[in-house]
């Protein structure tokens, strides 16, 4: 079943052209790749998915949904979850609250029930509370609750950052750039990891990355952009031996 | 968590008890004092002056300071809350016949505050930073300029010979009131979401959080309270007029705000008290009290040179303090952070809880 | 002439007046926000204290007028460094309301400083022979031109400072890049010292001329002013040179000619919604680049 589907997309900075026609079939449980050089158009497509820029034309849908005109906040309680190519942690508040503020829209309790701490307000604040815990756990960052996020060591707050995009309980996850700053020996670490979230939160995941290895490793289709054109999809084989993909982006004998 | 921690404190601090104990006692005292004279008229005044500079202090941390906007708007919505109240104690509703009710009025001033807070709130959801303390600064002077040219409620004169309704309980029961509902929004999903704007206005709406509709109701909150200080402030004062409500106002609340601390309502609660205090303190008259028991050879000469002048020195030494104290705590006394007993325990636990988790949900590796 | 437009002409005239003493502070404004990006609060006291040295130098040393504008320019120009370096500096790193609250805190504290010292309103003589001239119904002041001229002339040589100069090309190149731009040799705190020194100058300059326009002056008469210097580098778009120039004549123009169409009392109301239709609608002000948020 598709559960993201991009047609003719085209996105414009003033009269630059970002994104021109961007067409994408994703299926539900599908894990999909997007390469291509820097300023390829790459985090402006995962912006025009979770609604931060408004696609200049095109349509893009989540299901039967259209995503173009909605808000980030109305396309994340869609469950849509993100991270980001530099992390964006909520870097003065502590790691529990970073995952809390996530739920926010599954909480359910109206201005008045929080003003006066009262109704459904215990109850729910209890049940993310235990849900955020359950989150942390699993990636390991439960004894770091009340640390500030900005003291947490890079990885950590990487991984945090992924526990607060599935917070959200999301359905289709966005990861760009996961493996920024890694060494190959935590590459491995992280495609396994990857594989994992996907099988225990039955994610459909969509990412962007520079690191051929995780690309070719775990990704089972793979789109190649370039100036916000689709040079390139297929098959990690397929895309490994296309000509136009190796003269344009990857040159020679750099794989691997 | 690694910090070395003083035992009798930690003790301490475990006994939540004591502040609703406390406030037992507190509110007893609110309605002894004026009742037997146990202090005299004076420090009975300053005392609800500190409870108001309270109000306005927490209500505006919850926007300057937990959300990191920089609102100039404050003293215009205490002159919203102000009018309201004293024209309806005035014109509207037979105070002298039911002086109970008052509450009615402060809680309409309130109210209307809110309504205006909305207004403000609606350009902050577009303009960020500096251009929102632009537009707040200009919402400030466009309240004071239409009240001004209103005749009905006094022009520039303003409104004289308002009653007085502002009772040391009242000021107590407001002030309390605000600390605990503007603590209740902190601590809800609505208060993280305020944070997390401060922090990431963009993640945070990534993170699913309604951006608009959180902005709304801090500002809500927060003019809705500074309307309430307003009403009481109009009722102690006895008089009010557009200029009572200036810049220099909202620069009051802003130095206390800041003083105390960003995002703590206890640093608010510090920061108005030590401020309002202090310029009572270097008062001339009230210094020399102070300081009466010290011997004539240096009571004299002090007198002399110093504590006479203090009337007018007062204000060059309080904005010195002030330039201090960012110079050492830029964030303010307490800045980011909170007095525990003023933390529900539901999230003080939550942030400190150690639970050994089983190995169904262990992910495969750390890295 | 009839009567309207001779009515009109006079009114532009007292609105290019008004306009130019708010651009000389409105520069000010603006030149510290593009350098820090921070608003210096204390820059409308700032003028004021210029406005005092003017009555000093004039009424104490008994200075004619070039020499007691030059010796207001260079008290301001001190003062304006001495708040950078003692108050401002040490908070570069901090958050950014911590600087913008000790601004507050340094503006309170020179009204009141100079409240103590001079309890009461003072009067400025008049430095030059005030000629008025009848030009068809329109009458003009020899102080009206010279306050506008002298204006001019300084924010001239602002621009040619800031858009020519070694020194200027430096402020625009660190209020672009604070990191990188000092390890390419370019002084930093030198250079901030020097753009506050300007900007008090110009405040000072500014104070001399209210003080000639408007001869008494008291320690609060900062604060409006100020203000609307603030606003007029906001409305231009702040951070921009020359937008600060064109938002003081718009401010300037739109505050006489509203007093001089209806009830004086409207010309805060007036002002300042304009003020705030203009934010919403154009953020970034007349001048201004929006800046974009990278995500």
């Amino acid at each position: 079943m598709t559960l993201l589907t991009a047609t003719k997309v085209k996105h414009y900075f003033g009269g630059l052209c970002a994104v021109a026609d961007f067409n994408l079939q994703l299926q539900s449980g599908e894990l999909m790749g997007i390469i291509g050089p820097n300023g390829a158009g790459k985090t402006t497509i995962f912006n025009l998915i979770t609604g931060v820029y408004r696609a200049s034309e095109g349509s893009i849908r989540l299901r039967d949904v259209e995503l173009v005109g909605k808000t980030p906040h109305q396309i994340t309680a869609l469950r849509v979850g993100r991270t980001f190519q530099n992390i964006r942690l909520f870097r003065d508040l502590s790691v529990l609250d970073n995952v809390r503020i996530a739920h926010y829209a599954q909480v359910h309790y109206s201005p008045l029930e929080a003003l006066l701490h009262i109704g459904r307000y215990r109850r729910e604040e209890q049940r993310i509370i235990d849900n955020s815990h359950r989150l942390l756990s699993i990636f390991k960052l439960e004894h770091l609750a009340g640390e500030t996020a900005k003291n947490l060591p890079y990885g950590s707050q990487r991984r945090l950052e992924i526990a607060r995009a599935l917070a959200i309980d999301p359905e289709l996850l966005l990861l760009d750039e996961p493996a920024a700053g890694m060494n190959p020996n935590e590459i491995d670490q992280l495609m396994e990891f990857i594989q994992w979230i996907r099988q225990e939160f039955k994610l459909t995941i969509l990412l962007i990355e520079h690191q051929m290895k995780l690309v070719m490793g775990i990704c089972e289709r793979i789109m190649v952009l370039d100036f916000g054109q689709t040079l390139s999809e297929g098959p990690p084989t397929v895309i490994q031996n296309d000509p136009k993909v190796l003269e344009a982006y990857l040159g020679e004998g750099s794989i691997g | 968590m690694n910090t070395m921690r003083n035992p009798g404190w930690e003790w301490l601090m475990a006994q939540r008890w004591i502040l609703p104990a406390l406030l037992l006692i507190g509110f007893g005292l609110a309605f002894a004092i004026p009742e037997y004279n146990l202090l005299n008229k004076y420090v009975q005044l300053v005392m609800m002056y500190v409870g108001i500079n309270i109000i306005l202090t927490v209500s505006l941390n919850l926007v300057n300071g937990y959300m990191g906007e920089f609102s100039l708007a404050h003293a215009g919505f205490m002159a919203v809350g102000a009018y309201t109240a004293a024209l309806l104690t005035q014109k509207v509703l037979p105070i002298a016949d039911y002086p109970g009710l008052f509450p009615l009025a402060v809680l309409a001033g309130g109210l209307m505050a809110a309504l205006l807070g909305l207004i403000v709130a609606i350009p902050s959801f577009k303009v960020r930073g500096d251009y929102l303390a632009i537009i707040t600064l200009a919402f400030l002077m466009i309240v004071k300029s239409v009240i001004e040219n209103i005749d009905y409620i006094g022009g520039p004169r303003g409104i004289p010979g308002i009653k007085k309704l502002t009772t040391l309980p009242w000021v107590f029961f407001w002030t309390v009131a605000t600390i605990w509902v503007v603590r209740n929004f902190v601590y809800s999903k609505y208060g993280r979401g305020v944070l997390s704007i401060r922090e990431d206005e963009i993640a945070s709406d990534l993170m699913s959080v309604n951006t608009r509709r959180v902005k709304f109701l801090a500002f809500m909150v927060s003019s809705f309270f500074a309307g309430v200080a307003g009403a009481l402030f109009a009722h102690l004062l006895q008089f009010i007029s557009p200029r009572v409500f200036d810049i220099i106002k909202t620069t009051d609340v802003l130095i206390m705000v800041y003083l105390g601390g960003i995002a703590s309502i206890s640093g608010s609660i510090l920061g108005a008290v030590l401020y309002t205090v202090l310029l009572e303190v270097l008062r001339p008259s009230n210094f020399a009290a102070l300081v009466s028991w010290l011997p004539d050879v240096i009571f004299d000469p002090l007198n002399q040179y110093f504590i006479r002048h203090l009337g007018v020195w007062r204000m060059v030494i309080m904005p010195l303090a002030l330039v201090l104290v960012m110079l050492y705590w830029p964030r303010g006394i307490m800045g980011l952070r909170e007095f525990r007993w003023f933390v529900p325990k539901r999230d003080l636990d939550a942030h400190h809880r150690h639970v050994a988790h089983g190995g169904s949900h262990d992910a495969p590796h750390g890295h | 002439m009839s009567e309207g437009i001779i009515y009109w002409l006079q009114q532009t005239l007292n609105a290019l007046q008004l306009g130019s003493i708010y651009a000389l502070i409105a520069l000010g404004y603006t030149m510290v926000y593009g350098i820090l990006t921070m608003i210096n609060f204390a820059h409308g006291d700032v003028f004021m204290v210029g406005a005092f040295f003017c009555f000093l130098a004039a009424v104490y040393l008994g200075l004619p007028f070039v020499p007691t504008l030059l010796l207001t320019m260079l008290g301001a120009a001190l003062v304006g460094v001495m708040i950078e370096r003692l108050a401002y500096k040490p908070l570069r790193n901090a958050p950014r309301v911590s600087a913008i609250i000790t601004a507050l805190g340094v503006g309170i504290f020179l009204e009141n400083f100079t409240l103590a010292l001079a309890p009461y309103p003072k009067n400025i003589p008049a430095l030059l022979a005030n000629a008025t001239w009848n030009m068809g119904g329109v009458s003009i002041s020899s102080l009206q031109i010279i306050i506008i001229l002298l204006s001019l002339g300084l924010m001239f040589v602002l621009d040619y400072v800031v858009y020519r100069t070694p020194v200027g090309i430096a402020m625009r190149a660190i209020s672009w890049d604070k990191t990188y731009v000092p390890l390419m040799g370019v002084p930093l705190d030198l250079i901030i010292s020097v753009t506050f020194a300007i900007g008090a100058g110009l405040a000072g300059a500014a104070g001399t001329m209210y003080g000639l326009a408007y001869p008494v002056i008291d320690p609060y008469m900062g604060i409006m002013v100020g203000w609307k210097a603030f606003i007029s580098a906001v409305v231009g778009g702040i951070g921009n040179i020359r937008g600060a120039m064109i938002g003081a004549f718009i401010l300037g123009g739109v505050e006489i000619m509203v007093a001089a169409f209806f009830p004086s009392t409207y010309r805060d109301f007036v002002a300042f919604t304009l003020l705030m239709l203009l934010i919403v609608i154009r953020p970034y002000g007349i001048l201004g680049q929006p800046r974009t948020q990278k995500v």
